[in-house]
Formats: structure tokens, sequence, C-alpha cells
């Protein structure tokens, strides 16, 4: 009897969140992508897909803690171009790798605090503000590198952007990757800041009235958020051996896209970490199978855009579903008192 | 089960054994009711007796699973609030949804404006239907004025006109009073008055039971969904209807222990912030419950928003057990034992679409913490520890609050306060549209919390609330405290002679 029941809870619950069907999604994607696609199961290209996705993941991680809260950052892959074309300029310099990279993540940290400090010092929403530093950031990129494209980077660490474990499937660099995961995780889901950072999106003025420094935590979200793109850009540079002013372009739309689709909600307050990734490798899944299926790039972007309104739109759908379930299961009559629409 | 019945004039609108079902629950069974013209009659009932149900199957929100809606006699069935409209029945919400930026004519005219030649609109005619309107509410106002900045009472007016141009015979107010203050209510009642001289049915609701007394004829009483009286007011006590309401006798509303205060506990020096108070200096001590009284507009939210942090002062000083605040910082202010119960519960108090317990758990993120992660035990059963404590009804504490009736949720504000062992607590506007069995609770476990010792600031602009339950009353009038009155000096003519800026 209590497995039965155990066993329903688990299968209701699952139906009315997003995040396990994106979930489930994913594993569906896998299981007929190794069983249809050629050339999809073998090692080396499950690890050209995750290597391939990972700058996607990684600053997924502090955005969606961004959109939990209730703001965005489009600056990102600028902020990843412009860590990327500084890391080639100063190696044209001569300088070592070990002293280029320190200085990007401080330069990401910087884009970083001026979002930020746009955002809850002049008190502007940080959409606008985040599009004006994506131009901003990116023209920067240009002016710093122009043209050029720098590949002569250290080896060794172009084989650990790159490589992959002897034989198998997990490129070098997922694992630090899934040790950051594991830090984002715990931050949003287990500890205080991430609890308030679920009131603020979910309402910013109780979040305040409950004694919540929003405007630090904001803060503190642009910055990382800041630091976490320069890695990505550090990364990518070194990933395709091409450091350029034009990397990275675009990602950001990849990443929300992704964080969308994985549940996370546009008007904050609602998802989970585990639905963001989810999402994100969703959606390097689906690009993997239609390159190998010699789908256009056009066409890829068409699917991207599809796969980012039905993200806004599922996890709303399923919301409704599972309102609709307790609604009829609770109780407490419905005698809400919302003025009706018409005079 | 006794139904009224019918006498003289022919009721303009009935309902016939009304039922009404969401799921499993009945909201309504068997109700009936009858609208005479020329009566404002009152529907009583606590939260969830269906009054909220009842008024949309008459504003053809619902349609009713069993039962008739009678108009002149005749059935009638509703397929929408635009069928209830053209039969002359207006709804009155409690908060107006004018849009700001048009004017008064505009905003009752909106999409049905006499038109001239070429659809241009006729401004004058426009202008003169307004005044006629303003006219036959008896109220002087400007047609031609934005709504923005409007008083609610005079938006609620604007509405009532809006209603008139309908040709609404049929006014149904839902708590038009609960945001008004005493001035307010008699220019609205003198509306209501106007109407009812002329010939129109209102259906009155409000959880003030001396303004039903004060305005209405007859009353309905709901309990749980089911009708329990429709009777005549005349000769009926407040105690009489508190207990149709609650189907038992209520233990005092304002149950106010006596208490010898203690130290001071929160001082205020010359508090300012420019252009909203100013100067504004009185102390709380330990075991005290001070009443804050004023118009709305007076202050007395804005000084509490600055005493906790919320906004910043200008200049004075806010010290809690001696020790100076910092300004403009909340956390400080809590750490300190400062609380603050906001005025607006479902946009300040909550976030609504958390969980009870999550909820409460948001004033103890610092304490329920276990080596920098969140103990999500210790979280879950301070939570349940004071939902009980309180006697929040709720089926699961992992639901969240806006599933919660308005009484429930304002519990849910204070135990998420009294989680945090205040030393002061301020709450504003405490009973603000929650019944009369939660507000003597609330009531109660205010009187109690002062006796162990903690200092109330208690905002409220319920006159009778101020008197029974403070130890002294402070009144504000346009940002500076122009009184302090003791318990025993306190009657409604002093408070409301300070408030109003006359000497007291």
């Amino acid at each position: 009897m209590a497995d039965f029941s155990l066993s329903r809870a688990i299968r209701w619950s699952a139906l009315k969140r997003w995040d396990a069907v994106v979930g489930a999604l994913l594993i569906v994607v896998l299981l007929l992508s190794f069983g249809t696609v050629d050339g999809f199961g073998n090692a080396l290209n499950l690890s050209f897909l995750i290597g391939n996705t990972l700058p996607i993941a990684l600053i997924a991680l502090p955005m969606t803690l961004l959109v939990v809260s209730g703001e965005i950052d489009l600056s990102v892959a600028s902020t990843a171009g412009l860590s990327g074309a500084v890391m080639g300029a100063l190696w044209n310099q001569g300088m070592t790798i070990e002293t280029i990279i320190p200085i990007c993540l401080l330069l990401g940290v910087v884009c970083g605090l001026i979002n930020g400090l746009l955002v809850t010092r002049l008190g502007l929403p940080s959409l606008a503000v985040t599009i004006g530093t994506l131009a901003a950031y990116r023209g920067i990129a240009q002016i710093v590198l122009g043209s050029d494209a720098v590949t002569d980077f250290p080896t060794q660490y172009l084989d650990f952007a790159a490589g992959r474990i002897g034989d198998t499937f997990i490129p070098y660099a997922l694992l630090p990757f899934l040790a950051l995961l594991a830090i984002a995780v715990v931050a949003l889901h287990a500890t205080p800041f991430g609890r308030s950072l679920f009131a603020t999106g979910a309402s910013e003025e109780a979040a305040r009235f409950a004694g919540i420094r929003v405007k630090r935590q904001k803060l503190i979200l642009f910055t990382v958020t800041g630091l976490m793109a320069s890695l990505t850009g550090i990364f990518w540079a070194l990933h395709y051996a091409s450091a350029r002013f034009d990397n990275a372009t675009g990602l950001e739309l990849s990443v929300v896209a992704a964080v969308l689709l994985g549940g996370i909600d546009f008007d904050g307050g609602k998802g989970t970490l585990g639905g963001a990734i989810a999402g994100v490798f969703l959606l390097g899944a689906l690009q993997n199978v239609m390159s190998l299926q010699d789908v256009s790039a056009q066409s890829q972007i068409v699917v991207t855009g599809v796969l980012l309104v039905l993200s806004v739109l599922g996890p709303r759908v399923a919301r409704q579903i599972s309102v609709a379930r307790a609604g009829r299961r609770a109780a407490s009559a419905p005698v809400s008192k919302a003025p009706s629409p018409t005079p | 089960m006794t139904h009224p019945s019918t006498t003289g004039p022919a009721p303009v609108l009935a309902l016939k054994d009304i039922s009404k079902s969401f799921g499993a629950v009945r909201a309504l069974r068997d109700v009936s009711l009858e609208l005479f013209p020329g009566e404002v009659h009152a529907l009583a009932g606590e939260n969830g007796a269906g009054k909220s149900t009842l008024i949309k199957t008459l504003a053809g929100v619902h349609r009713p699973d069993a039962g008739q809606v009678l108009l002149d006699g005749a059935p009638v069935v509703f397929h929408g609030p635009g069928d209830a409209r053209d039969a002359g029945i207006a709804v009155i919400y409690q908060e107006p949804t004018l849009f700001p930026d048009l004017s008064i004519t505009e905003n009752i005219f909106m999409g049905r404006q006499p038109r001239r030649a070429l659809g241009r609109i006729d401004h004058k005619a426009t202008h003169q239907a307004t005044l006629a309107l303003m006219q036959r509410l008896g109220v002087e106002l400007d047609p031609d004025r934005p709504a923005r900045g409007l008083s609610i009472a005079d938006q609620q007016i604007v509405e009532i006109a809006k209603a008139l141009s309908f040709d609404a015979r049929v006014l149904i107010m839902d708590e038009p009073t609960a945001a008004l203050t005493g001035s307010e209510v008699a220019r609205l009642f003198g509306v209501v008055r106007t109407l009812r001289e002329q010939g129109a049915a209102v259906l009155f609701i409000s959880h003030r039971l001396e303004e039903i007394f004060q305005i209405c004829q007859r009353v309905t009483t709901l309990r749980d969904g089911a009708w329990i009286a429709s009777e005549p007011l005349d000769g009926m006590t407040e105690d009489d209807l508190v207990r149709r309401m609650v189907g038992r006798d209520l233990e005092e509303l304002y149950p106010k222990q006596d208490v010898t205060p203690g130290e001071v506990a929160l001082s205020v020096r010359r508090l300012t912030r420019e252009g909203v108070f100013t100067d504004v200096s009185f102390d709380v001590r330990r075991g005290e419950i001070v009443g804050l009284a004023g118009l709305v507009g007076a202050g007395r939210t804005e000084v509490a928003r600055a005493v906790f942090g919320i906004d910043r002062w200008d200049a004075g000083e806010v010290s809690v057990d001696g020790k100076a605040l910092i300004n403009g910082a909340p956390s400080t202010a809590m750490a300190s034992g400062l609380a603050l119960v906001p005025e607006d519960r479902r946009a300040q108090g909550l976030v609504m679409d958390m969980s009870i317990e999550r909820n409460i758990g948001l004033t103890g993120l610092r304490t329920t913490v276990k080596a920098g992660l969140m103990d999500r035990g210790a979280e879950r059963s301070r939570s349940l520890d004071w939902a009980v404590r309180l006697q929040v009804k709720y089926a699961r504490i992992a639901d969240t609050v806006n599933t919660l009736s308005g009484g429930n949720q304002q519990k849910v504000v204070l135990a998420k306060w009294l989680a945090t062992g205040p030393k002061v607590l301020i709450v504003d506007e405490p009973t603000r549209g929650i019944d009369v069995g939660t507000k003597a609770e609330v009531h109660r476990l205010l009187s109690e919390l002062a006796a162990d010792g903690v200092a109330v600031l208690m905002i409220s602009s319920d006159l009778p609330e101020i008197l029974g339950m403070a130890d002294r009353v402070l009144v504000m009038h346009e940002g500076r405290l122009t009184a302090e009155i003791q318990r025993s000096d306190a009657t409604e003519e002093t408070v409301m002679a300070a408030a109003t800026g006359r000497a007291a």
C-alpha cells in the first residue's frame, strides 16, 4: 500500500514539475539518438557534444541564479569575447598565460560589477543595461584585438581545454564544471542566500520587508556572472584554439533559451538548477544531432528559436495543470477577490 | 428554513435557492436573497462564508449549479458580466480600477463617448453628462481632472457614477470602506443615501459592523455557504449579528489586558523624512500597546517604514533598547529586535507564490542555518510551531500562501515576525479586511504579546480598534504628531479632532 501511494506521488510530482519533464526529454533524445543517428553514440562525438555545450553550461550556472532573482544578463557573451580578446592581446605582448588568466578573470569581475552597479545603484532594468553593455564590451574587444586571431597558446592548456580522458567520452574540462555545478546547486537550493534569491524573484518588495538585502545580493550575482563569463571566454579561446574579438557571439541567446527551457521562470522566483542544466544539454544534444544529420546552421537557429518559445510556454502550461490539480484538491474555497475585468 | 416573505414592492433582483460548488467545495447551498428598490441591504458573514461567490453570481461571473436569479420577478440567466451590466447590475470593488491618466469624464464614458460628425468625441456633451451624474450623487468633483490623485473614496464615487451612466438599478458594493478613513466613509455614505432615496437597490458588504448598522436597513447572513437569516436590522445588536455570523458567542473583540509599562523599548527622536513627515518623537515601552491614529496619508505608514529601515530618514534617531539603529537597514533593525507587519500583506508581508513554511522561514534565514546551509528540519519545525500557535488554518504547511483566506494570510505574516522573538512589534493595519472572528484572535494575540513584555506600536484606521486596544494613542496629522492621548481620555471625538487638525 505504502509503495503504491509513494510511486503515485512521485509520478504526479514528476508530471507537474517542468524540470523533470525536461530531464526526461533529455534522456529520450539521448536514447533515440543512440539508436537512430549514425555516429552519435561513439565516445569521440559525445566528448565533442559535451565540450561544445560546456560554454553554455558554464554561463548557465550564474544565469540561472540571476533569472531566479528576477534579473538577466545579456552581456555575458560579450564579456566572454572581451576576455578572450584581452587574453590574445596580452599573449601577443609576451605575457605568460599564468599572469594573463587572473587578469582576464579580474576583467570579468569588473564587467559584472559595472552591470550590477548600474542595475542596483541607478535602479535601471537589467535587460536594458546589459543590452547596452553587450554592445559596449564587444566593441572594446574589437578595439583591443582588431581582426587578429591568436592561436598559439601553450599546448598543455589547449590540450586540457579540448582533450578528453583517454578514450572515454569525458572531456577534462567536464570535471571542473561538475565541481562548479555542485557549488551552484548548493548555493541556490541549500543556502540562505539561495532562499533569498527565490523570495526576491517572486516578490522583491516582500523580500525587502523580510530584511533581505536585495541590492547587495544582486550586486554579488552580477559580479559572479561576469567572473563566470570571463572564465567561459578563456575556455572558449583555448577549446577552439582561437582568440578573436567575435568569440562566443550570440552565446547569450543559447544560454537564456536553455535556462528558460529548463523551467526557470522568466519572471523570477521559480525553477531548479537541475532543470536548467538539463535544458542546456538538451539544447546541446539537439544541436549535435542536427550537425550530424547535416542540418544547415540557419535551420539550427530556427530550431533554437522555436525551442525558446516552447520553453517559455511549456513551464506555464505545466504549472497551470498543477495549479488546477491543487485547486481541486485543496479544501479551501475558491473565493478569490480578483475584480472582474469588465466594469 | 424560513425565507423572507415579500411584502410591499417587488424585489428588483432576487436569488432563489442558489447553489454553487467548485470541485468538492460547496461555496453556496440553497441561498436566497431579495433586493428591494430604495433599500440598502447588508451581506454579512466571515471570510469564506460565500459572500464573494454570491456577488459573482449576481454579477454574472459565476453561473449557479442550481437555483434561479430573478430580475423583476422573471428568471434570467447571465452568460457573463456584460449580461448583468445590461440588466442594470453594477459591482463596485474595494479597489477601483480607473485609468489614472484619464480624466474623470473619460473614465466614466470610456469607449462610449457621445459622438459628433465624423466620429469626433463630443467633449461638451460628455462633460455635461458627467456634471449631471455628479449632481445626482450630490458631490462636487471636476469632470476634467485626472483620476490620478483622487482619494480612494472619490475613485469609488467615480465608479458609482460610471455605474449610473449604465442605468444601474442594483449596486453591489464589495467592502468599499476597507481602505477609507472616517470622513471618507461619511462622504461615501452620503452618496449611498442619495442613491437609495432615488430608488436604487444596494447590496453592501463590510467587515465593520457599525457601518452595517449605520447605512443598511436589512441584513442577510451567510455562514459556511449556507443562508442563515434575512431580517431587518432594527432592534438587532452587533452581538446578535456576530452570533449569526460565527454561529456561537464570540469572545470579547478587544480583550485588552492591563499591563504596567516597563523600560522604553523603542525610542524615536525628531525623525524627519522631507516632504513626508516632520519632527516625529515618541517612545514605546515594554508591555505597552501604543496606537498610532490618523487619516490615510497622514504619514503613519511612512514613519513605520522609516523606523524599520525600508525608507531612509533625513534627520533624527531611532533606537531599540537604547541602541541606535542604522538608517535604511531592515536587516540590522531585525537583528536589534524590531519587527514590522506591513499594511499590504499580499505585496509586502508575504511572497504569495511561496509556501507557508518558507514564508515564515524567510525571517529565520540567519538562525535556521547549520554550517552555512539551510537547516530544513529546523526551518520546518520553526514554521510549524508558529503556524500551530497562531492557529493558521491550512491543509499542508508546504501549500502556497495564496491558497489561504485573508485572515489566515495575516496570521502567517504575524507568525513570520513573532518567530523572530521581537522586542518591538510594529503592526500596520493588522486586521484590515479580515473577519470578526480572526480579528478577535489577532487582538488577543497582541494583548498577550504586550503582557509578555513586547512593545507594540499599532497603526490602525479602525478607530474602535485603536480605542479598544491601545494604552496610549498617538495621532498624526499631515506628517506631524499632533496629540498623545491616554487610554482613559481617548474617545472618537478626541482622536478625530487631532487627526483632522482641529484643536483638541
